[in-house]
């Protein structure tokens, strides 16, 4: 850490007035009606995290009735359920939600911005995703989980074949959480677009924001699909549409192919943000910029571009033409390349850097290294059309989908959890129970999901709740059960270690790793306006930079956040961030019993937006105060527009 | 069949197979014990696949773990962006960069063109093939003989008969969600779609019991939806169809009689067929050779006449979720009927 940085930390100003507009109110009711990013991403993450769990256990128990031949710890009616529950978790209230909470943390701080862009709807989307989250566990409890798989293939989750409410809660759930996380795609999307700090030119941007922006796109675009597939199920379900019903002249296939051309999207929505993660860890860590800018922002949007073009490979098994196939095989095998290239460049960027530090972030940055790449290289042999028609849907997809999900997400969101906690708590978390919590995982993750892909060859089939001792998978399958415990202990480890660093963990400096992007010039944690005074940057990293300029001259009587332009960063306006207000919460609850009332009468969509309109309405009315005190400060268009605010104020 | 393959090519194959099927594994449900010339492309592929893999994952480990222990020792200064700008590093990192894509690049290609024959070979329809009419059920397999005369028709349930060396194209349909059909020895996964037509090619070079199994979930028991393949000599697969074509066995004892009787005066009638009685419903399996079969319900258990009994009074204990309905008869008549149905051979 050089001088300058540590003069900037003994002399930071106190807040003054502009950090008083950012106040939340105090006690219960500030933490209903906060519209900090900061608070709610916290949240955000911790939610996702209380959903992984419950749905590790679920995996826990699968793995306990599958350890020996003929188990009878479940039976199979329970067991779909598990399965179904366990997957739609992990991947739409755990996965992507984490990713973008992550965002919703950090894209705002290293963007130099104050607060996420429309942040009473960021507030709305946590309250959705959460209310989405408990609807899903509290049916599961009832014994109403889904039970056709996170993919929900029609007939089998259609009214003929599933008879009750649990395919309908299901596709209930997946519009909690679309509604959550499109919201969170515009948010971010608008932050790294208009509301970066003067000169953080799109060539400026960090590699992480990056990220977080390729994903939201994808989000854009894949989300509506899934949308329509699960608003044709509910439809099918609840007012007898025949969407998907052969005998009525309708398609089983169509819920395929619109469910995948979200559902393959969706694995890089997940998997797209952990690539900004590494990019970050690895240049904190090797201490130089991370190699190949420009080839790893284009690697992410070449992937974002190629991940819609490979829906079909999940549908290889269901008679299309070869030619067919084989164009989505090239086109599946081609996702290798840009991961390649980016992987090159980290290599290149460890292999170029300063001293090596092996600290808990970059331990679990490397075990993603050693897992992810054999999951990407099953992952070719997959796109293959003919080996795939070996390895569909079984246990060899089983072990990819968990090398390439956990070892390319998981490890690397574990290691950006080791990074920024703190800064966003002010502590650090333990290093010795860091590397324990690595360990544990590594041995205990490919103990489980190695032997899988044996067991796939050997003819072990997914979504079976036993088999026969005849069959040879007994010992395997005991050694996969094993590591899934050890993976269960690694989870509690990285649980206690949060829980106990939060309370006594060694207080952190405000970049306590060297890191040279925005979000390690605030204070950790930050101030709840981020930073008192607007950086202006001057290069890709600022903070290797030995002078921080700031901009002065932000009204003080409101929440001031200035907006740039979408290239090149210059000044162009100041808007108002919003003040905190319960009324996102009140308008998430209402459109809880919206969403809850259609799964149980068609007459939830007559009457159920009543009370989202009073809601919106009372959310959106405008107040005569606040109106009339940005009037005050307001540039009126007739007046010469004085300078842009942005004037390089020397740095304390 | 199994002349046109040399015998190192074989050797080859049988090694990397040992190496990715561990001891103990049964043989009859394997994708890399090929038993036909489709399975057998896809498991050279295979093996293409994992052998290039893994050298690829060996020089990306060793790189790696090479560049992590070379900074080990490095010095601690903080010249971050020195090290960014140093021209030297950053033209040889772009070299290395380049060629280690552009070999991906080449890699890749490579194995998309191995697919893509071994996808052509797969994909050719036989001009001469035995045609077999299969349809998904929950959780069975119905399995109809294709023959242009309908009176040499085959009808039977959960196991297929086919000739060594004869190309047999199945027809795949479902009744009722989608189920998946795959038989690792002999092919890959073809799914059987309500309101789709599939077809599968299968092709046995040797003589063998093989197991499949339901691939695509479909509900309760997914798990327990298996089908048995029995590749045979031409002249023992004749065999078998001309005896499968025979209407059912009369009863040959009064037990049997009775059980007859109990049969067609219960609610069995009501869904299943004996060619030969008044049975004559098709909603489950076909019963008339059912003892010429060597399991009950898709595999829930071995075909033996105390099986059968148990079975017929309480399905849901062995197969929970089954559509079959529980039948409460009095233990004679039970004992009957399972006699019975054990003698229709």
């Amino acid at each position: 850490m050089t001088e300058h940085r540590n003069s900037r930390e003994t002399q930071r100003p106190q807040p003054g007035e502009e950090g008083r507009q950012w106040l939340d109110p105090p006690g219960f009711y500030g933490w209903l009606t906060t519209v900090d990013h900061k608070r709610i991403g916290r949240r955000y993450i911790v939610t996702a995290f209380l959903f992984f769990a419950c749905a590790g256990l679920m995996a826990l128990t699968m793995r306990l009735q599958l350890a020996r031949p003929n188990g009878h710890l479940v039976g199979p009616d329970f067991y779909n359920q598990l399965f179904s529950t366990h997957g739609s978790i992990m991947m739409f209230l755990f996965a992507v939600p984490v990713m973008q909470a992550m965002g919703v943390y950090l894209v705002p701080l290293q963007v130099g911005a104050r607060n996420i862009a429309f942040s009473r709807l960021n507030a709305f989307s946590y309250w959705m995703f959460a209310f989405g989250g408990i609807m899903i566990l509290t049916v599961f409890a009832l014994n109403t989980g889904p039970e056709a798989g996170w993919f929900s293939y029609v007939p089998l989750a259609g009214p003929q074949y599933s008879a009750g409410k649990r395919q309908d809660f299901w596709a209930q759930m997946i519009t909690f959480t679309e509604a959550a996380s499109l919201i969170v795609a515009i948010e971010l999307i608008v932050t790294a677009f208009k509301l970066r700090a003067p000169g953080m030119t799109l060539n400026r941007v960090p590699l992480f924001v990056w990220a977080q922006v390729v994903t939201s796109f994808m989000v854009l675009f894949a989300m509506p699909s899934v949308m329509l597939a699960s608003s044709f199920l509910m439809s099918d379900r609840l007012v007898s549409t025949q969407f998907f019903n052969p005998a009525e002249g309708g398609d089983a296939l169509l819920w395929q192919h619109l469910f995948w051309f979200f559902g393959h999207p969706e694995v890089y929505i997940i998997f797209v943000p952990a690539l900004g993660i590494i990019s970050a860890i690895i240049g904190t860590f090797a201490r130089r910029p991370p190699f190949g800018y420009l080839a790893l922002v284009l690697s992410l949007v070449v992937t974002a571009f190629l991940a819609f073009g490979l829906w079909v490979h999940h549908m290889f098994a269901t008679g299309l033409p070869p030619l067919g196939m084989s164009f989505f095989t090239a086109a599946s095998i081609l996702i290798a390349i840009p991961t390649g290239v980016q992987i090159f460049c980290w290599i290149a960027t460890l292999a170029t850097g300063g001293r090596l530090e092996i600290r808990t972030p970059l331990l679990f940055v490397i075990g993603f290294f050693f897992i992810f790449i054999i999951g990407g290289l099953t992952g070719v042999m997959l796109a293959s059309a003919s080996l795939d028609s070996q390895l569909h849907d079984n246990y060899f997809v089983v072990a990819h989908l968990h090398y390439v999900l956990i070892g390319g997400a998981v490890f690397p969101l574990f290691g950006g959890v080791y990074y920024w906690f703190p800064k966003m708590t002010g502590r650090m978390l333990s290093e010795l129970a860091g590397k324990w919590n690595f360990w544990l995982f590594f041995i205990g993750f490919n103990m489980t999901f190695f032997p899988m892909h044996i067991l796939g060859l050997d003819g072990m089939t997914r979504r079976i709740y036993t088999y026969d001792a005849a069959s040879g998978w007994g010992n395997l399958n005991l050694l996969a059960t094993v590591g899934a415990i050890i993976i269960g202990l690694s989870v509690v480890v990285f649980f206690a270690n949060v829980l106990v660093s939060m309370r006594s963990g060694a207080r952190a400096a405000p970049d306590p790793w060297g890191g040279k992007t925005l979000e390690w010039a605030t204070q950790s944690p930050p101030e709840p306006c981020n930073f008192p005074r607007i950086p202006v940057v001057e290069s890709r990293y600022p903070l290797a930079e030995p002078e921080l300029a700031y901009v002065t001259g932000l009204p003080t009587q409101f929440r001031a956040m200035l907006v740039t332009r979408l290239h090149d960063a210059a000044p162009d306006h100041v808007t108002a961030d919003p003040y905190p207000t319960i009324w996102p919460l009140l308008s998430a609850l209402a459109t809880t019993v919206f969403f809850i009332g259609t799964v149980f009468t068609p007459w939830g969509l007559v009457w159920g937006p009543v009370p989202v309109a009073i809601a919106l309405t009372c959310w959106f009315w405008p107040k005569a105060k606040e109106v009339e005190i940005q009037r005050r400060v307001e540039i009126k268009p007739q007046a010469a527009r004085p300078a842009p605010v942005l004037r390089a104020g020397a740095t304390p | 069949m199994m002349g046109r393959l040399s015998n190192a090519r074989f050797r080859w194959l049988a090694v990397g197979c040992a190496l990715l099927a561990p001891p103990g594994c049964s043989s009859n449900h394997a994708a890399m014990n090929p038993a036909g010339p489709r399975a057998r492309s896809i498991a050279e592929l295979m093996l293409g696949f994992v052998s290039v893999s893994t050298v690829v994952y060996l020089i990306v480990s060793a790189v790696l773990v090479w560049a992590i222990a070379r900074r080990r020792r490095a010095g601690t200064s903080d010249d971050w962006l020195q090290r960014g700008s140093s021209e030297q590093s950053n033209v040889r990192s772009r070299q290395v960069i380049s060629w280690a894509t552009a070999l991906t690049v080449l890699i890749l290609l490579t194995l998309a063109l191995c697919d893509y024959f071994v996808m052509h070979g797969l994909s050719s329809r036989p001009t001469d093939s035995l045609r077999i009419l299969v349809t998904g059920h929950q959780y069975w397999w119905e399995v109809e003989y294709d023959d242009p005369d309908p009176s040499r028709r085959v009808r039977t349930a959960n196991e297929l008969h086919i000739p060594v060396g004869k190309p047999v194209e199945l027809v795949l349909t479902s009744q009722d969600v989608i189920h998946s059909m795959w038989m690792p020895n002999l092919s890959g996964k073809k799914d059987l779609i309500p309101g789709h037509q599939n077809t599968e090619v299968l092709l046995a070079d040797r003589p063998g019991t093989f197991s499949g199994q339901c691939a695509e979930f479909c509900g309760l028991q997914h798990a327990k939806m298996r089908l048995m393949v029995y590749a045979e000599p031409p002249k023992q697969f004749a065999a078998w169809k001309q005896a499968q074509l025979q209407d059912a066995r009369n009863p040959s004892n009064d037990i049997q009689r009775h059980g007859l009787e109990v049969f067609e005066s219960s609610t069995c009638i009501l869904c299943h067929t004996i060619q030969g009685t008044q049975a004559a419903a098709t909603v489950a399996p076909d019963l008339t050779h059912l003892a010429s079969r060597t399991t009950i319900a898709a595999g829930a258990l071995p075909n033996t006449q105390s099986n059968l009994a148990s079975w017929i009074l309480a399905p849901h204990r062995f197969k929970p979720g089954v559509q079959m309905p529980a039948t409460q008869l009095q233990p004679d008549d039970l004992a009957a009927l399972a006699a019975y149905l054990a003698s229709l051979k």
